[in-house]
């Protein structure tokens, strides 16, 4: 498997507290991957890095298959380049419409006054419809993103990522305040996404991540502590110690 | 007409994107209409060319409102849609009226000069003039040099791309290094108010070169056409201000409703959401920023012709202030609401602050408008900002959704 993302031996302090420390990790072409860990163990931190949020202080994250360094540009840049980044809270233009925070994220020129001349294409319509529907929001395009359900607002920002059409998803805990059937969902739609792109989950919910089934990593105080399937690290005794004994 | 999809008949697809737009967007069209009509009117009423119904003054008084309007238009964009509380906008306005003015009192005292010296038994050789001219503008602040920045002053063209040029580099040197350090929120206003009361104490100071607290005067006087009376000069700016106002209108909603209207609102809703979409929010503001403050400019090189006289206090930071009043009141986000808020609120004021407004006995004491309109202005600031965050604007989407419902 190619390697898509290189996270080598990173570090970054804040105000003297090591946020991540030596964090070296890599992420192969259309993978699936979980990070799990507790509270305050990078894993926030490490996405901010990888999409430009943040600077470490030593270390470097290689991109693609031109190797590209990731560490001095900004968010906008990478963003372009092809990592999307989903938030923790789900967050949407609430004021806007699903079609337009759809048709905000399209992969399309980025600069402004080639978005003031943007006039919608056909191709780009049946685009919108197709995630619309693949996000089951087909129903409500025209609706205002402020009056879907929380679940569906989680939908939307998915589908917006898809609409920027990355080659990594940073996924930050996708299952947080869903119901049963909405993880299910995601669940399905996650596994079908990882089989054209790379995808990171980072998530606390364990029976979440036994159903993506897929490698996990498990980070500890921002170093990689094991990384394995989940009966694997979970039946390590460090990785109990630190983060299920609790 | 059918559907003139050829590349050949692109003046045809261009009219049909027009007319869409314009049906698309039905404010548009009442926007026009009632500002034609009241341009109508007001040229026909006025001493110029109609009636004489209404006194010149009040046509300048009008003509400057319309002005106003631009200004709260542009505001609009950068607050109201962009999330940008400028607090400094009045300074380009200001920046736009010292440039025109330039030209109007340097113009205007040349050819004054130059019929002074009519008479005289040699005629003046160029330098003798521009002597006399530097005497008769400088003799205020002690000088009689003009001051390099003044070098171009006698040709209206260069002034006039000044007027862009001057406050477009301002907005977009001081923008660049704002965003570009992310300065956000309450933090950004605070510097565009430095900005603003560093520039008019800069204006204030002689050596500026721009008459220091004298400001320019003279600006009602179209050099060239003195033997026009005040009462048609009065209309021609007045129907330019109208015209100006029309095109910000339309360059406006065309803003809002592109695609460049999503991303600023998403800016000012979530800016790092939009960030991490792959736009480069600092672009988008700078671009925003500087528009706006051009748009700014032009309205102020507009006003000032009407005004009559510039001085340094024009672009004191509380003029900016009053303006996001303006905003605020007749309804931010929305581009009629600015309109609204900026007409309604300054003619209101100048009613109440121009002594006509009758005073009111209280028994213990009488209450005096001109010195209680500005408390009467900030209660109603607070109470819009409390119970109607909309505005006046907020009053016509209730309407509105009372019909579809």
């Amino acid at each position: 498997m190619p390697t898509l993302l290189q996270v080598d031996n990173i570090s970054v302090a804040f105000d003297g507290f090591k946020a991540i420390n030596g964090l070296s990790f890599d992420i192969g072409h259309a993978e699936l991957r979980a990070i799990i860990g507790p509270n305050g163990a990078g894993k926030t931190t490490f996405m901010d890095i990888v999409t430009g949020k943040t600077r470490p202080d030593t270390g470097d994250v290689r991109w693609g298959a031109k190797n590209i360094s990731l560490i001095r540009k900004s968010e906008s840049k990478i963003a372009q380049l092809g990592i999307g980044r989903k938030f923790q809270k789900p967050t949407t233009f609430e004021a806007q419409t699903v079609y337009e925070n759809l048709l905000m994220a399209l992969a399309n020129k980025r600069n402004p006054f080639a978005v003031l001349r943007y006039t919608e294409s056909p191709k780009d319509k049946s685009k919108i419809a197709e995630i619309a529907s693949l996000i089951n929001l087909k129903s409500s395009l025209n609706h205002s993103a402020g009056a879907l359900s929380h679940g569906q607002k989680q939908w939307l920002e998915i589908g917006m990522l898809l609409a920027q059409d990355p080659q990594l998803l940073l996924v930050d805990e996708p299952a947080a305040g869903m119901t049963a059937s909405e993880r299910r969902v995601t669940v399905t739609l996650l596994k079908a996404l990882a089989k054209t792109r790379s995808i990171i989950v980072v998530e606390h919910d364990m029976e979440f991540i036994r159903q993506l089934e897929c490698r996990v990593t498990v980070l500890h105080e921002g170093a990689v502590l094991a990384e394995g399937s989940l009966d694997f690290v979970t039946k390590r005794q460090d990785v109990i110690d630190v983060y299920l004994g609790r | 007409m059918g559907q003139p999809l050829n590349k050949n008949t692109g003046r045809l697809l261009d009219q049909t994107i027009f007319t869409k737009f314009l049906f698309r967007n039905p404010s548009i069209m009442i926007f026009l209409a009632s500002l034609g009509l009241f341009t109508f009117g007001v040229t026909i009423l006025g001493e110029g060319f109609g009636l004489g119904l209404i006194s010149t003054s009040f046509v300048k008084t009008l003509g400057k409102t319309l002005c106003l309007c631009i200004i709260a238009i542009a505001m609009d964009l950068v607050w109201g849609y962009c999330g940008i509380l400028s607090l400094g906008h009045f300074a380009f306005f200001g920046l736009g009226g010292y440039m025109i003015g330039m030209w109007l009192m340097f113009a205007r005292t040349k050819l004054i000069v130059v019929e002074a010296a009519h008479n005289a038994v040699l005629p003046p050789t160029s330098a003798e003039i521009t002597d006399a001219v530097g005497a008769q503008i400088f003799g205020v602040v002690g000088g009689a040099d003009i001051p390099l920045i003044w070098s171009f002053a006698d040709l209206l063209w260069v002034q006039l791309i000044l007027v862009v040029l001057v406050p477009g580099l301002l907005a977009f040197l001081f923008g660049w290094l704002a965003f570009r350090s992310r300065v956000n929120g309450v933090y950004l206003s605070i510097l565009t108010q430095a900005m603003t009361l560093a520039l008019s104490l800069y204006l204030f100071q002689n050596e500026s070169g721009l008459r220091g607290n004298n400001g320019l005067s003279g600006l009602q006087y179209l050099p060239g056409h003195e033997d026009v009376p005040q009462a048609i000069i009065s209309i021609w700016f007045f129907l330019g201000s109208a015209f100006a106002l029309a095109l910000s209108f339309l360059g406006a909603i065309f803003l809002v409703k592109s695609k460049l209207g999503n991303i600023i609102q998403g800016i000012r809703d979530n800016e790092a959401r939009v960030r991490f979409l792959g736009y480069n929010v600092e672009g988008y503001k700078l671009f925003v920023f500087t528009i706006t403050a051009i748009m700014a400019a032009i309205a102020g090189a507009l006003y000032y012709p009407q005004a009559g006289i510039i001085n340094p206090a024009e672009l004191a930071p509380i003029a900016s202030i009053y303006l996001a009043v303006w905003v605020a009141i007749g309804g931010r986000g929305r581009i009629y609401g600015a309109v609204i808020g900026a007409a309604f609120v300054s003619l209101v004021s100048s009613y109440f602050t121009g002594g006509q407004a009758p005073d009111i006995p209280l028994g213990f004491g009488v209450l005096r408008w001109t010195d209680w309109w500005l408390v009467l202005l900030g209660f109603s600031f607070v109470a819009v900002t409390l119970y109607a965050p909309n505005g006046i604007g907020g009053l016509v989407d209730r309407i509105n959704r009372s019909e579809d419902a």
